[in-house]
This record gives C-alpha cells, sequence and structure tokens, in this order.
C-alpha cells in the first residue's frame, strides 16, 4: 500500500547518489556565485531524470508521477535551484506529450529528455496575472496560416535558457469568459522578437534562471499550435496541478536537507555541558519537524499515485502543496533557531535552506490559492 | 509613563482577591457542575461593591472607571469566569443607557440595580444575528406614538434573572441593515416580554444564559434610549467599552491556569524528576505567562485610553482578541501539564479550558475582532 | 506504490460508517450526558467482528489486517468517541498482546471469547504517578508457589468499570526499573480486585473508566503473559498498536467536527452571505480537511507497517502525535464556526470539542510521544 515499486525504488537511488555525491558538495558554490547548473542538468540528463514520466519512445523513462515526486525531493536535497529546472524540464516534456502533435513530440522532447537542450521553459505568469491564469494579456494574433505573438512575461524559469518554451497567448478577447479565448504555442528559443530581461535577484533558488521575457511581433507556424485553439487555459490548469506535486516535493526535499543538518548539529553543538541535542526544547522540535516532513510526504505521494492512477487529484495535490511548502518553510525555520548564529551565515547550509524555501509557499499558486481550492472542493 | 496601581485600586483588588479565595474558588466546582446560578454570591457581591461598579454615583453606582473594572474582574475570574460573566452582566445592560439614555431612564434604571441586588441583561444577539448585529430581526413596528416590539433575543446573559433589559430591535426595513436598529429599554414585567430556553453551554455553566422573547410588546417614547435609528452606534460603542472586560476573563484564567500548573510541575514526578524540570514543560510555562503579560498590558491600555476618553476600537479588539485567544491556548496548555489528571474534574483545569473557549465567541468572536482590526487599520492614514 | 483500499477494507468501512449513522450518531448527545456506556450498541458492533478485528479467526477474531482496523477506529469514532476507545481498548491493548504473547492456553480463555466480542477487556498500566513514565510501575507482584499475590493501584482504566478481564503489569523485582516488570491476564471477578467509582471527566463521557485496587489479588502462574521481566517490552510493543487506534480514534472526532462544520457554514448567514463564502471561514475549512487527511495517511502507514510486520515505534508515535493534535486544532474551529451554537450542549461540535483533547494525552501524551520520535531520529 505505501511501499513504492522496484522502479520507483530505482529512480529514487539514482536520483539520491547524484543528489549526495556531486550535487550537495556543488549547492553552496552554485548559490554563492548565482552560477546556472548547465552542466548538472546535463548529467541529471545522462541519468534518465529529464523525462521521468514521458514514454520511452521520446527518451523518457515512464516512470510514472510517483517517480518523479521521489526524483524532485532526492535532488531538491541536494540543490533546490537544480530541482527547479530540472522540474519545469519534465513539466513542459511532459505537457507536450500530453497535448501534442506527434511531430511536435517528436521534435522537441526527444531534445528535452536527451539534455540537447539545456531547458525549457514554462511561460505562462505575467506581471498582472500570476495565480488568476485567466487574466493574462499576451496577444496571438492570425497572421495567414500562423500567428504572431506579442506581449510580455515574467517571472519565467530558465527564459534565457530554454531551448523550446510553452507560452500562453490569447487568442480571443472575451470579456464574459476570459480563460476561454487562451492558447498555447510552442516558441523556440531564439526566436526573432522573443526577448529575455534581466536576471531577477533573487532571495533564493539563486542558481536557477529567472527572467522576464518580451515577444515582439513572435512569428510561429500553425504547426507551433499546442492542442487547439482556445485549449490553453485546460492546458495550463492540468500541468500546473502536476506543477503542484514537484513543488511539494521540492520543498520536501529542501526541509529534508535542513532537518538532517539540524540533527548533526544537535549532537556536535554543546551547551551547559551537553549537546543541545539533550535538551526537550531542541528534541521537540526535531520531533515536530519530522513528523510534519513525514505527513507532508504522505499527502504528496498520494497526490502523485492519483495522477499516475488519472484519477482527479487537483484537490489533493491542493492539499500537498499547501502543506508541505509551509512545513518546509517551518522546518527551515527550525533549522536557522537550532544552529544559532551559525544558521544566520552562508558557513552552514541552513542559512541557504531557508532562503530556498521561502518562494515555495508562493510560486504555482500562493498557499492561498491552494486554501482556496481544497475549501470549494470540500463545499461542493 | 507609570505602570503602578493607586492605593484606592490596590484595596479593590483586594477585597477582590479575597472574596474570591473565600466565596469562589471553594463552591466554583459544583456550581458548575450543576449549572446553577451563584445568586448567594451576586448578593454578597452586590454588598461588596463588585457589581454595577462602572454606574456614576450619581445613580448610586460606584463610578469606578474601566481600568479600576478589569483589575477587579481578573481576580473575580481566577475563581471562576461563569461568575465573572454573571457579574458583569449589569455594566453591560447599562451600558447603552449610559450612553444614550435620558437622564430620566438613568436615575430609574441604573437607581434600581444601585438599591437592590437585581440584575438587567444587554439583549442584542439573535439566532441568526450574533456578531453580525446589523442582521437583527427583532422588528419595532410604529403605531402613533407608540412602538411594538416583536423577536426573540438568544445568548442572554443573565436572561432569566433580569429585572430590564437593554434590547436592540429594528425600525423598518430589514435592507436598510444598520440603519433603522434602535435601542429600547424594556421593564421586564411588560406583557408579551418572557424568558425563554436555557442554554446548557460547554462552559461558564454558572452563569445564566437564555433566551428572551418579545410579542407584541407595547413601548413608549419613555422606552426609547437614544434616537431612531441610533442603536447600532450604541452598540458598538458599547462593544468598544465592554471588550476589555473579556480580557480581564482572559487575564482571570490564565493567571489560575498558570498558577495551577505551576504547582503541579513541580509536584508531579517523571523519569525520576518533577517535570517541573523537563526543558518542555519550563517552555510552555513561559509560553503561559508572556502569553498572560501581554494580554494584561494590551487590556490596562485598552481600559487606560477609555478612562481617558479616548475611545478606540482597535485597542479593545486588540485585547480581546489577543487575550481570548490566548487565554485558550493557555487552559489548553494546562490540561496538557497535568496530563490524565487535567482531564477530570477533581482539578480545575479542565473547567478553565471549557470556560476559555466562550472567550472567543461572545461580544464579537475572535474572528469579528479581526475584522474590526483590519477596518481600522486600513482606514488609517487614507 | 497505489495508496486505495482493497475491496475488503472498503467493505468494513462502508458497514462502520453505515452503522455509525443509524447507531451512534442519533444517540451519542445522550449517552454523553447520561455518562451511559453504550452497552447495546458495543454488543452490535462485536456482533460485527469488531471485537477483534486483526486477531486471527482461528482465536475468534475477525481475522482482517490493521488497516482495516484503523479504519474502522475512525468510522465508529466519528460516530461516537466514547464506542470508540471502547473497541480501541478491547482490540489493541488487550487481545494484541494475548495475542502475541500468549500461550495457545492463554489465547483460549483469554483471547477467543474477548474477539468474538462476548467478552469485553481492559489494560491496567498506568497508576497514579506513573502515567507515561512506566518504569515508576508500584503495583507489585510477589511470588507464592504456583501463583502471585498482586497489590497496588491502577488508574484511567478505560472499560475498568465494565470489563471482565484485565491486561495487567505489576513489578516482580522494584529494583530492576523496567525489566523487573511482568505482565498477567486477570479476569475481574477474581477476588481482591476491587473498583472504585468511575472517573468524571471532561470528555469521552460514555466511555467509562475508574481506579482499581489490588487487595491481595491471587493469580496463578498460567495467567503470567510470557516471562518475569518481559512487561515492559509486551507494554511498549502495545503501545506501538494502541497509538494506531488512537490517532484513528481522532480521526474520526475531527471528522466529525469536521464535517458539522461545513454543513453549518453553508446554513449560517452572516453580512448576507453564507459563512462559508467568507475567506476567513474557507481556509479555516481548507486547514481542517489538509490536516485530517495528512493525519490519516500517517495512521494508515502506521498500521500496514504493522501488518507487514515491520518495526512502527516511531511512525506509530508521528501518526498519534500528529492525528491527536489535528482533532484538537479541527474542533476547536469546528466549535469557532458555529459561534454561540458551538458553545452549546444542543449540537454536537461541543462533544466532540472536549473528546478530542483525551486523544492528546492517553497513550502517551503528546510530549512522550516527541520524546520518542526524537530519541529514534537522534539515534
Amino acid at each position: 500500500m505505501f511501499e513504492p515499486s522496484e522502479s520507483q525504488r530505482l529512480i529514487r537511488e539514482t536520483a539520491r547518489n547524484y543528489a549526495q555525491g556531486s550535487l550537495t558538495r556543488i549547492a553552496s558554490e552554485l548559490d554563492r556565485e548565482a552560477r546556472f547548473p548547465a552542466a548538472q542538468l546535463g548529467e541529471l540528463a545522462e541519468l534518465g531524470l529529464m523525462g521521468i514520466n514521458v514514454p520511452e519512445a521520446y527518451g523518457g523513462a515512464a516512470a510514472g508521477a510517483v517517480a518523479h515526486a521521489l526524483a524532485m525531493k532526492e535532488i531538491a536535497q541536494g540543490c533546490a535551484s537544480t530541482a527547479v529546472t530540472m522540474g519545469v524540464n519534465n513539466m513542459v516534456a511532459e505537457t507536450i506529450c500530453r497535448f501534442g502533435t506527434d511531430a511536435q513530440k517528436k521534435r522537441y522532447v526527444p531534445e528535452i529528455t536527451s539534455g540537447r537542450f539545456v531547458a525549457a521553459s514554462f511561460a505562462l505568469s505575467e506581471a498582472q496575472s500570476g495565480s488568476d491564469a485567466g487574466a493574462l494579456r499576451t496577444t496571438a494574433r492570425r497572421d495567414g496560416s500562423g500567428f504572431v505573438l506579442n506581449g510580455s512575461k515574467q517571472w519565467i524559469t530558465s527564459g534565457d535558457r530554454a531551448g523550446v518554451l510553452i507560452v500562453w497567448a490569447r487568442t480571443e478577447q472575451s470579456a464574459a469568459k476570459p480563460a476561454k479565448g487562451i492558447s498555447a504555442f510552442l516558441v523556440e528559443g531564439g526566436a526573432k522578437g522573443l526577448h529575455a530581461g534581466r536576471h531577477e535577484d533573487k532571495m533564493g533558488l539563486r542558481a536557477s534562471s529567472t527572467v522576464p521575457l518580451t515577444l515582439e511581433d513572435v512569428r510561429v507556424p500553425a504547426t507551433a499550435l499546442l492542442g487547439n485553439v482556445g485549449d490553453g487555459f485546460r492546458i495550463a490548469l492540468s500541468a500546473l496541478d502536476g506543477g503542484r506535486i514537484g513543488i511539494a516535493s521540492q520543498a520536501i526535499g529542501i526541509a529534508s536537507a535542513a532537518l538532517e543538518e539540524s540533527l548533526q548539529y544537535a549532537k556536535d553543538r554543546r551547551t551547559f555541558g551537553q549537546p543541545i541535542a539533550n535538551h526537550q526544547a531542541i528534541r521537540f522540535m526535531l520531533a515536530d519537524v519530522a513528523t510534519e516532513l513525514e505527513a507532508a510526504r504522505l499527502l504528496v505521494l498520494r497526490a502523485a499515485a492519483f495522477k499516475e492512477a488519472e484519477r482527479p487529484f487537483t484537490r489533493e495535490a491542493s492539499m500537498a502543496k499547501v502543506f508541505a511548502t509551509e512545513k518546509a518553510n517551518h522546518a527551515c525555520d527550525v533549522a536557522v533557531q537550532i544552529h544559532g548564529g551559525y544558521g544566520y551565515v552562508s558557513e552552514f547550509a541552513a542559512e541557504r535552506h531557508y532562503r530556498d524555501v521561502r518562494v515555495t509557499t508562493i510560486y504555482e499558486g500562493t498557499s492561498e490559492v491552494q486554501r482556496f481550492v481544497i475549501a470549494r472542493e470540500a463545499l461542493k | 509613563m507609570d505602570f503602578s496601581i493607586t492605593e484606592e485600586q490596590r484595596q479593590l483588588v483586594e477585597t477582590a482577591r479575597k472574596f474570591t479565595r473565600e466565596r469562589i474558588i471553594p463552591v466554583a466546582q459544583k456550581l458548575d457542575e450543576h449549572g446553577t446560578f451563584p445568586i448567594d454570591i451576586c448578593k454578597e457581591g452586590w454588598e461588596l461593591g463588585l457589581m454595577n461598579v462602572e454606574i456614576p454615583s450619581e445613580y448610586g453606582g460606584l463610578g469606578l472607571s474601566c481600568l479600576d473594572h478589569v483589575l477587579m474582574m481578573e481576580e473575580i475570574n481566577y475563581g471562576c469566569a461563569g461568575i465573572g460573566t454573571t457579574l458583569a452582566g449589569n455594566n453591560l445592560a447599562c451600558m447603552p443607557l449610559l450612553l444614550g439614555g435620558s437622564e430620566e431612564q438613568k436615575r430609574h434604571y441604573l437607581g434600581m440595580l444601585t438599591e437592590a441586588p437585581i440584575f438587567a441583561a444587554y439583549a442584542c444577539s439573535e439566532p441568526d444575528a450574533g456578531s453580525d448585529v446589523a442582521g437583527m430581526r427583532t422588528t419595532v413596528r410604529k403605531v402613533g406614538d407608540e412602538y411594538v416590539m416583536t423577536g426573540q433575543k438568544r445568548w442572554i446573559t443573565n436572561g432569566g434573572y433580569a429585572s430590564w433589559y437593554s434590547v436592540f430591535g429594528r425600525i423598518g426595513d430589514p435592507k436598510d441593515r444598520h440603519k433603522g436598529v434602535t435601542c429600547f429599554v424594556v421593564p421586564r414585567d411588560l406583557a408579551g416580554v418572557s424568558v425563554g430556553k436555557k442554554e446548557d453551554k460547554l462552559g461558564q455553566r454558572a452563569s445564566n444564559t437564555t433566551d428572551v422573547l418579545f410579542e407584541e410588546v407595547k413601548l413608549t417614547r419613555k422606552n426609547l434610549v437614544g434616537g431612531e435609528g441610533e442603536g447600532f452606534k450604541i452598540a458598538m460603542k458599547t462593544f468598544d467599552r465592554s471588550r476589555p472586560w473579556i480580557a480581564a476573563g482572559a487575564t482571570g484564567i490564565m493567571r489560575r491556569a498558570l498558577d495551577e500548573s505551576r504547582r503541579y510541575a513541580l509536584e508531579r514526578k517523571a523519569f525520576g524528576q518533577p517535570i517541573a524540570q523537563f526543558q518542555a514543560i519550563q517552555f510552555m510555562l513561559a509560553e503561559m505567562a508572556m502569553k498572560y503579560e501581554a494580554t494584561r498590558l494590551l487590556m490596562l491600555k485598552a481600559a487606560w485610553s477609555i478612562g481617558e476618553g479616548r475611545i478606540d476600537a482597535i485597542e479593545s479588539s486588540y485585547a480581546k482578541a489577543f487575550g481570548a485567544d490566548s487565554a485558550m491556548a493557555v487552559a489548553t496548555d494546562a490540561v496538557q501539564i497535568f496530563g490524565g489528571y487535567g482531564y477530570t474534574k477533581e482539578y480545575p483545569v479542565e473547567k478553565l479550558m471549557r470556560d476559555a473557549k466562550l472567550l472567543q465567541i461572545y461580544e464579537g468572536t475572535s474572528q469579528i475582532q479581526r475584522m474590526v482590526i483590519a477596518r481600522n487599520l486600513l482606514a488609517q492614514g487614507a | 506504490m497505489q495508496i486505495d483500499l482493497s475491496e475488503e477494507q472498503r467493505l468494513l468501512r462502508d458497514t462502520c460508517r453505515e452503522f455509525a449513522d443509524k447507531e451512534l450518531r442519533p444517540n451519542a448527545k445522550k449517552w454523553d450526558r447520561e455518562h451511559r456506556f453504550p452497552a447495546e450498541a458495543v454488543k452490535k458492533l462485536f456482533e460485527l467482528g469488531l471485537g477483534g478485528v486483526a486477531v486471527p479467526s482461528e482465536w475468534g477474531g475477525a481475522g482482517m489486517d490493521n488497516v482495516s482496523y484503523a479504519l474502522a477506529i475512525e468510522e465508529i469514532s466519528r460516530g461516537c468517541a466514547s464506542t470508540g476507545v471502547t473497541l480501541s481498548v478491547n482490540n489493541s491493548l488487550y487481545c494484541d498482546p494475548i495475542a502475541k504473547y500468549g500461550t495457545d492456553g492463554q489465547k483460549e480463555s483469554f483471547l477467543t471469547p474477548y474477539a468474538r466480542g462476548e467478552k469485553l477487556g481492559c489494560f491496567g498500566l498506568t497508576e497514579p504517578q506513573a502515567g507515561s513514565d512506566a518504569a515508576e510501575q508500584r503495583t507489585t507482584a510477589v511470588r507464592k508457589g504456583d501463583s502471585y499475590l498482586i497489590n497496588g493501584t491502577k488508574n484511567w482504566i478505560t472499560n475498568g468499570p465494565v470489563a471482565d478481564a484485565i491486561v495487567l503489569f505489576t513489578m516482580t523485582d522494584l529494583s530492576k526499573g523496567t525489566k523487573g516488570i511482568t505482565c498477567f491476564v486477570v479476569e475481574t471477578k477474581t477476588p481482591g480486585f476491587v473498583r472504585q467509582k468511575a472517573d468524571e471527566k471532561l470528555g469521552i463521557c460514555a466511555s467509562p473508566s475508574c481506579t482499581i485496587f489490588f487487595e491481595n489479588m491471587e493469580v496463578p502462574i498460567s495467567q503470567r503473559l510470557g516471562q518475569e521481566g518481559d512487561g515492559f517490552k509486551i507494554a511498549m510493543s502495545t503501545l506501538d498498536g494502541g497509538r494506531i487506534g488512537i490517532g484513528a480514534q481522532a480521526i474520526g472526532i475531527g471528522r466529525a467536527a469536521f464535517e458539522e462544520a461545513r454543513d453549518y457554514s453553508k446554513i449560517r448567514k452572516t453580512f448576507d452571505i453564507p459563512i462559508f463564502q467568507h475567506q476567513a471561514i474557507q481556509f479555516m475549512l481548507a486547514d481542517m480537511a489538509t490536516a485530517l487527511d495528512a493525519a490519516r495517511l500517517l495512521v494508515l502507514r502506521a498500521a500496514w507497517l504493522k501488518d507487514q510486520g515491520k518495526r512502527h515505534t516511531r511512525e506509530s508515535s508521528m501518526a498519534k502525535l500528529f492525528a491527536s493534535e489535528a482533532a484538537n486544532r479541527v474542533a476547536d474551529k469546528a466549535v469557532q464556526i458555529h459561534g454561540g451554537m458551538g458553545y452549546s450542549k444542543e449540537l454536537d461540535v461541543e462533544r466532540h470539542f472536549r473528546d478530542a483533547r483525551i486523544t492528546e494525552i492517553y497513550e502517551g501524551t503528546s510530549e512522550i510521544q516527541r520524546l520518542v520520535i526524537s530519541n529514534l531520529l537522534l539515534k
């Protein structure tokens, strides 16, 4: 009932070995230099982690949503920036597999899974539309057989590195049903008129790239349309439900690293003649964190299992995300507290975890949006 | 800034503390168990000046300030919050008259309370309109110079014992929300006034809480408190002045919980030492003490402001919401420190937990307080 | 990985849910008020096989797994928390140690009738000065020929006033601390078994508990469970299972409170709209639902590990700690959403609020769970 299958275990071990080996060692350097983990991403592709839930025909591992969640947690435990970049790559590959034509899948997915594209992007958010995707303003005007895209995007992970971007734009202005006029397009990196702006100077996840994009008369052929005209909103929501599982896993990964370090530090550090681990005040914090992370992990695995079984999982994904990300924030806060002054300086990883974890309650739907979704489902 | 209390206040606190120790604590458990109204305690409290404290001296009261009152109330609530609520009931009933009543009304109705140990009650809430005062449905029809009131009030403290009620009803259309709400003072013996069912409550069981029914009750201008349509304003101003009292209930409960827990933690042993030696218990006690102190400061500040005539809804709401939520947390922790014993009626802490819960509900729920606070915050500087 | 229930598990859950809706929910308030043990309802549940859900069928049990057991306790407790703990004690604390440590002879006399639900068991570990700290036991058992003479006091014995037998922990050697603890199974009609009056409690008022005095109670050696000194091990492994039951009970209470709050939020209006349309209420409901789901997953995982025969001390403690604290938060919020009505004994929520509180205390307080968890973490 609660046991991972053999293939799930294999993916988890692969990810764990890589994360605990080279990734953990370089994470603080990547963070300090805000260096994009291009080399690491290439190695992850070689390990088969860039298309975990993608059919083998396109270079994926076809291991399912649970395996994806397990891998995300492990990689994030090593380096949260690398994990989020990997997560977006997987999400884009999966979305193209789910909604794309044969030609689209053949053209783009193997590029992502093989690592030939170092990254892929999910270009949905705009300055004035974050969690409320229905309000987006980028336009796609029909031009002959193709489309011309104009507008700007905000907070785009890997936006300047992506070989391919899914770009959402409005194909129809409808005041009554704003969500209906949105379509999704596959735009290639380097397309004429596509410009990445300055890197966001972020508090955490500093090794991941986050940029604004502007689209000035970006011309795409009709074959760039993902799904049908007007399918964009549906595609975005379906991808985001899965994305929430990914972010929840990422949060648990970061928090697990923080817990591990807290345990170690509590055993090493002495006050009043004994290791601080002997003080109940410290022990009880650790017990609470471990318990909350276990509960979070089970919520995430349940959501992933539902997704894998192709059952509705909106409610489960939202529960997993709000619970895991908030408890993960708590775990990282406790880690800083237990480390005392050392938790506040970059010499110890606790400080990085504290910064990295903060965004998890914000992106891919804030905690407030998740609560809104859960309440809506509960009150149905 | 001076945090000391005056000599008069010290004496008042001393009197209340002695009364609590000798008369309330010994019987609180039993009154709670049977939901018995503390009539004898009220009579003695009345003699000692522990009721009607905020009624001005010209109407026979003690004319004490809100600050005096909360200092005294903390002591009473230390012994029993149900009795605390009962003793404070008259003050709440009087507040609309003090705010909007005529000289004649004040002399007559406030005088009644200071002449004999009897009760009055504030009747605002209804089955479907609690904290949302503007949603009330009690109607007042104008017939010539007279008024006819019909409606059902709920959660009325001392409702079954009151000789008169300050009642809020609506003149006009319910769609007008707060605009038509009007306050009346209604003697219990008028035709059509009756007491409905008594609530069987989770806690504060010594306090009498009932429905009060008004069926075609004929009233005149003599019963009108303030002007027509001024009721909502009067009710809100009443709350501004009464919410610090709830914070006093909270400080009383918390100080009791803390005292009981400290004593028990020093006595009870586990793993070969008093549980007070464990950091987990120490930290709980520390947390409890901080919550008590912080509530007390918020309460004193709000009460002091009222005495200075600088009445600020936000301060009263800070004290009420923070105090009520803190008291709930502190009483819950006290039960936890006592373990299995805390769950039984042998020790007072389970009662503290039941009593505390009401603080988060009456006189505006903790949620309503946050609405008040947010509304006032957002209006600042606009 | 699959998280679905089996057909058999689902069937048991649905049966219990239906029973709770029909037989327990309509009566729970009355039983609580009258402090009345719901003997009839317990009897009917026993007829359904809930005396020993996870006890093998050869010993009179239903022969199901612990996941089924946890699901059953949740559903029953959603209807009536007192009935839930009555069953939990018989299953986890009484039948379980006998099934695990008893001889065939002991099982025949002391397990089969109890697993079949013809008789009711209880568990005697706690003493006035030894609650979660079992090493402080002061009840003594002194060997005398082929029997033991037992003297001492146990308190908070759930089912104590109505039970037919007790799994009893004593000290056979006070000098050895936890290694001196020895376990017996004793019928309550044994001379020297003296019940005191029933405890008066904040909640679970329909679950009778009491203090028991043992006055020169003579118990034959054949009723000793395991060897002398095995008692601590038996107690701890029993509590690992018992905590699953209490975790499940807590979720049942929390769910009852949540469902009532959810339904009430649709009816009750303030400021002219149903209160569920206020975000403050929606977010409370969302947090309540999320906490209960997380708690259930922790409880089912611990039960599943037990079914696999794996060590589950840490997982049981996590499940119990999290579920009991979640249930209390949920019940508190449910009262809050009901406002004044939540404080009144007219509705059920105030009972849920009182009932939930004990789950953080018995079978190891939250503090003890945190000790257990942190000890294992820091190993």
